[in-house]
């Protein structure tokens, strides 16, 4: 052992290793296995060109597609207190959270913006699945909270696209009461008549599932996606029997009355268009891409 | 006959053995024996003390599932006059899980609404061990709803492991019920009080106890889910119950400190499966002082309350 072995090859290698399989360049659909090119999968919302797969998206590149222009401004969230209950399981809660923020970038599990789609303004928020499996605790009842109040500020409606693995078990009983605590900003919009519509990507679970991604005017999922309250794992075992095919798959859903549409994610910002501006008693809109709003910020008073 | 806990086995043991020495003094009159059972007595007391002085999160989440703890069907017969079930969600059928009517306490209508567990093989069955499915959620909005209308207070007193995962709840709208009882809870404009007597499970409880005041028993606990499920979640190993009871935090006195729980109630030594009718009658204050706090109020102040205590909970955390 020298310093040849140790230090010189190993960085010769990686250097021609980085050079001979650059990284990220295909992606393999985890349905269908078919290889996609990157830019060709991000250009098509990350569903596969093949088999209309959906894969995860962040709520970032989500924006960047349904905004005009790809142009949005984040909306502030107040901080909640940083590990109310000192958790700690195998890992320390405050751990947990250092890798998601770095393996994510983003702070918390959800992402709160305004701006215009269609030239329709609205007011969006999205839950990150990447982000600690986007789990619902005081930072997300904080995020839906802020959203809503900045939705009647605007008198805007709010769409919010959900993706959780349920409430987050590191803040206890705090994120289960912010299935109450969201009602109560639904009813904000409620009350001030501003459409509240859910786009329901997957997995929707939970806590999540049973506050509200389920009390919108119009409920949209994303083509197979997972929504329950119970999961599939978890009913097998109580009931000891192999669940149907498609089983609490958006589809399976529709059947069964819970939602309004099952809607392809690249057609969807068309559709929420439609559905918004009727719903708001707007003019029908303009079809085509639209350049960006010159000044995004000032411009958010008009309708 | 008392039904002990897995902690309770050294007193099961002595208390065993001074009733041994009693049945034996019946069957001779010549023993005399009254010295060494005092004294067993005694030691059993002094152990009753002493398990009770300190229960570990896990051992309170055992005391809360006891099966002799009184129920909701108890509380409904000992506290309220009059009592009238009131059955169905009018769409799909009626959810024995759920108790719901209308009834006096202290004279006054009101309407209760509970989750009932059963005590025996048979009725647990009937209950489904008090997991509710949507018809039950359904019913306690419709129930709630009508409260409102003619102006009663509701009392929902909660005790559930969790709303029932199964394939018809899901098929028919688990997650939409809960979410619209949770809604329904916030919405009505008459006084919302709620007990949680034994366990507050999940979504399961959330669904019910969205109200102006909570109450629990001492030994009872709400959780955002139960210790097993998430110690096979995050230690990938479900013995692992006592630690997630403890990191949790689903204790009357944690959830007190949070702003969460409005009045613990304290249990008799022993629990309330020991002390079944007082424990009743303390329940009974409790439900008496928190509908004459909200007595008076109007209808908004009662939903502004509601809605301000929620978007206030979370602004503190636990101390270290």
């Amino acid at each position: 052992m020298n310093w040849i072995s140790n230090y010189v090859r190993p960085t010769i290698n990686s250097i021609f290793s980085r050079r001979e399989v650059p990284e990220n360049l295909w992606h393999k659909c985890d349905e269908c296995g078919t290889m996609l090119f990157h830019r060709e999968l991000s250009d098509n919302l990350n569903v596969c060109t093949q088999c209309n797969h959906h894969m995860g998206i962040t709520p970032r590149d989500r924006f960047k597609a349904l905004f005009d222009g790809g142009i949005f401004v984040e909306v502030d969230v107040p901080e909640p207190v940083a590990d109310p209950l000192h958790f700690k399981d195998q890992k320390r809660y405050a751990d947990r959270m250092k890798a998601a923020t770095k393996a994510t970038g983003e702070k918390e599990a959800m992402l709160v913006v305004e701006g215009e789609m269609g030239r329709t303004p609205i007011v969006a928020a999205c839950q990150d699945f990447s982000f600690m499996a986007g789990s619902m605790g005081m930072y997300v009842g904080n995020a839906i909270i802020a959203a809503a109040e900045r939705a009647v500020e605007l008198k805007r409606p709010l769409i919010l696209f959900s993706a959780a693995g349920g409430a987050r078990m590191q803040e206890g009983i705090l994120s289960l009461m912010q299935m109450p605590r969201t009602t109560v900003a639904l009813q904000m919009l409620k009350e001030e008549g501003l459409p509240y519509i859910v786009v329901l990507t997957h997995p929707t679970t939970g806590g999540v599932t049973a506050s509200y991604a389920m009390l919108g005017d119009v409920h949209i999922a994303e083509p197979n996606a997972l929504i329950c309250f119970a999961g599939p794992r978890v009913i097998e075992q109580t009931i000891r029997e192999k669940l149907p095919e498609g089983f609490q798959r958006a589809e399976y859903l529709l059947e069964h009355g819970m939602l309004d549409r099952v809607t392809s994610r690249t057609q969807m910002k068309e559709e929420l268009i439609s559905i918004t501006r009727m719903l708001m008693r707007q003019e029908a809109p303009v079809k085509g891409d639209l350049p960006a709003p010159d000044a995004p910020v000032e411009q958010t008073k008009e309708t | 006959m008392t039904n002990y806990l897995d902690f309770e086995k050294p007193l099961a043991e002595i208390e065993g053995k001074a009733e041994e020495l009693r049945a034996m003094a019946r069957s001779n009159d010549e023993m005399d024996i009254s010295k060494e059972a005092a004294a067993l007595d005694q030691k059993a007391a002094d152990m009753l003390v002493d398990l009770y002085k300190d229960l570990t999160p896990w051992r309170k989440c055992q005391v809360a599932r006891h099966p002799q703890r009184p129920h909701c069907q108890d509380y409904i017969d000992a506290l309220f006059t009059e009592y009238t079930p009131l059955a169905g969600d009018r769409a799909f059928g009626d959810d024995h899980a759920v108790m719901g009517g209308l009834a006096r306490f202290d004279g006054k209508p009101v309407l209760v609404i509970g989750h009932e567990k059963g005590n025996d093989t048979k009725s647990r069955i009937e209950r489904n061990f008090g997991m509710a499915r949507p018809e039950g959620y359904r019913k306690a909005i419709r129930l709630m709803d009508m409260a409102d209308k003619f102006g009663l207070p509701v009392i929902t007193l909660v005790d559930t492991p969790g709303a029932y995962p199964g394939k018809g709840a899901e098929e028919r709208g688990q997650s939409e019920a809960i979410a619209r009882s949770t809604e329904k809870c916030l919405q009505i404009k008459v006084p919302l009080i709620s007990l949680i007597i034994g366990e507050g499970g999940s979504g399961g409880a959330v669904a019910f106890a969205t109200a102006n005041r909570l109450a629990m028993l001492e030994h009872s606990v709400y959780s955002v889910i139960s210790p097993e499920g998430c110690a096979s979640i995050l230690w990938k190993d479900a013995e692992k119950m006592r630690e997630a009871a403890e990191a949790l935090r689903l204790t009357a006195k944690d959830l007190a400190e949070l702003g969460i729980c409005d009045r613990v109630i304290p249990e008799p030594l022993g629990g309330a499966h020991r002390h079944r009718a007082d424990t009743i009658e303390l329940v009974k204050g409790a439900i008496e002082k928190m509908l004459a706090e909200l007595s008076g109020k109007s209808g908004d102040d009662l939903v502004k309350d509601r809605r301000q205590k929620f978007l206030t909970i979370g602004s503190r955390g636990l101390a270290a």
